[in-house]
């Protein structure tokens, strides 16, 4: 009767135990535990407190977590975070805005049209092989070295995964829906509205979250090359004169920029896809 | 034109083929079939998997761009289609599958109620993917009934399911076609499937019509009804099945 069993739980035939309730895919890697997302932010945390009280980091290499707390208060309170800050996001806004929705007109126009393919896809294409950041010094010639160039190059970085993305799940939309819409007689802005559309939206959020990443990567470099303000403006003044605190405030308020915006996206592809939690769950 | 009023609005036949020829490259797939299928009809069309019943199918139904061949198809305006996988957009609710190319003040109405005749009554908001495969199958049904066609083709439309819920959906698709009378034609590899079903079985042999069986026996049918077995028997034949083969 041992020799061959199905019940997953050798231990629960040995005690005779009753098989719990909820049972366990054998191969799953077991209950969630409780904030698991948090548990390991919360441990290093608590490491670089503990290492601060006791002396054992340099305070000039990395200052305590209080320090750093302090040191944002102080530079919310005497006014230039705020500003800094707000001409951040303002440059990521525009940026991202512009972006996505270039990419989202021309993924359209190339995914559901020949001409419109054969005009735009391979420029992109060809784009896309040039790292956007290279085109650093062409833009400054081009616009100057003011909002603009900013705001067109997180545009470039943030088009790119949008298109792309959307792009492909607008043209590899499965054939038997097609066949589908032309059984059911749905007519071409019927079959591009009620089957084309959703079903690249998937390819589409996917695009999103890459391009939202991109902003902020985007904005982090160009503000800490040529920058009169902003965040990265704030935190290069602190290299030069040494404060490791500000910087790690920069560090937080990016970190907390790229958590917050991810988070919403996420939240947004949910409600959104809401569909395909059947699937996964 | 035609003096017979009946005639117009309810032709006396559905389909009618003319020598067609259908070839994939240097294989002929179908080879001259002439065919009528009269309103009304309850057909099934068998043959073994690679015989071309799908490919008639997709003629009739006008499905298949790009294929090489010949010949006349003439076949009604109203037509319906029940594919093998139930083909629902899983980004659509159950209702809103349902009402896929249907517009109208009416639709929505109609659609629930041809929702409540395949038994999914409830079920309207349901996603594609809380749906098991037979609720499925019922839900690309209602689909094709609730566009109330003059055709209706379905090509292995219970090949994907367990022997039980087969079993149920013959009863049911033979409920609805009795309800609405549109003409079917039903590709399928079952000879059991065909017989239980059709009132007219045709085997495809080598891209024509090897065999045209009327089955003349009342509904519903048992699949133990002896005398059935000498179809089974001629239609086994006609598919190059013998004693010894099984």
């Amino acid at each position: 009767m041992t020799a061959v069993t199905t019940t997953p739980t050798p231990t629960a035939i040995a005690s005779g135990e009753p098989p719990p309730v909820r049972r366990r895919r054998r191969l799953s890697p077991g209950r969630r535990l409780p904030a698991a997302r948090l548990a390991g932010p919360l441990l290093v945390l608590a490491a670089w407190a503990i290492a601060s009280a006791a002396g054992q980091l340099d305070p000039a290499a990395i200052p305590a977590p209080w320090t750093v707390l302090r040191t944002l208060g102080r530079l919310w309170t005497d006014g230039t975070l705020p500003t800094d800050v707000l001409t951040s996001l303002r440059r990521a806004a525009y940026g991202f805005t512009i972006g996505l929705v270039a990419g989202v007109l021309l993924a359209l126009l190339s995914g559901l049209s020949r001409t419109g393919e054969a005009l735009i896809d391979g420029t992109v294409q060809l784009n896309r092989a040039i790292p956007t950041l290279g085109l650093i010094p062409l833009f400054i010639l081009w616009l100057g070295i003011g909002e603009t160039f900013k705001i067109a190059i997180i545009a470039i970085v943030v088009y790119v995964p949008v298109y792309l993305n959307t792009h492909a799940a607008l043209a590899g939309i499965d054939s038997r829906y097609v066949e589908l819409a032309e059984v059911q007689g749905l007519s071409r802005l019927g079959f591009v509205r009620q089957v084309v559309i959703p079903g690249a939206l998937p390819g589409f959020f996917v695009g999103l979250r890459l391009g939202v990443t991109g902003s902020w990567l985007g904005l982090v470099v160009l503000e800490q090359i040529n920058a009169t303000s902003g965040l990265g403006y704030l935190m290069f003044q602190a290299q030069n004169y040494g404060r490791t605190d500000t910087i790690l405030v920069g560090l937080l308020i990016y970190g907390v920029f790229g958590l917050v915006s991810d988070s919403a996206v996420r939240l947004i592809e949910r409600r959104v896809l809401s569909w395909r939690r059947t699937l996964s769950s | 034109m035609a003096p017979h009023t009946e005639q117009l609005t309810r032709p006396a036949t559905a389909v009618q083929l003319r020598s067609l020829h259908r070839s994939f490259g240097e294989r002929t797939i179908l080879d001259g079939i002439d065919l009528e299928l009269p309103a009304g009809q309850f057909t099934a069309l068998l043959g073994h998997s690679g015989s071309g019943k799908s490919t008639l199918l997709r003629a009739i139904a006008g499905l298949d761009h790009g294929v090489a061949g010949s010949g006349q198809v003439a076949a009604p305006r109203q037509v319906s289609v029940v594919f093998q996988d139930s083909r629902l957009l899983p980004w659509r609710g159950v209702l809103d599958n349902v009402l896929l190319g249907l517009d109208g003040k009416d639709a929505a109405r109609r659609g629930r109620a041809a929702l409540a005749e395949v038994g999914l009554e409830g079920r309207e908001r349901a996603w594609p993917g809380e749906l098991s495969g037979g609720e499925a199958q019922r839900a690309a049904l209602a689909r094709a009934l609730v566009r109330e066609p003059e055709l209706l083709l379905a090509d292995e439309p219970f090949g994907a399911l367990d022997a039980l819920t087969r079993i149920r959906m013959h009863h049911l698709l033979r409920e609805l076609w009795e309800r609405h009378r549109p003409s079917v034609l039903l590709v399928t590899h079952d000879v059991d499937e065909a017989i239980v079903l059709a009132d007219r079985v045709l085997v495809l042999e080598r891209g024509r019509i090897g065999l045209d069986l009327t089955i003349d026996r009342p509904h519903p049918r048992s699949y133990r009804e002896p005398v059935l077995g000498e179809y089974r028997e001629r239609l086994l034949g006609a598919l190059g099945v013998t004693e010894d083969h099984r």
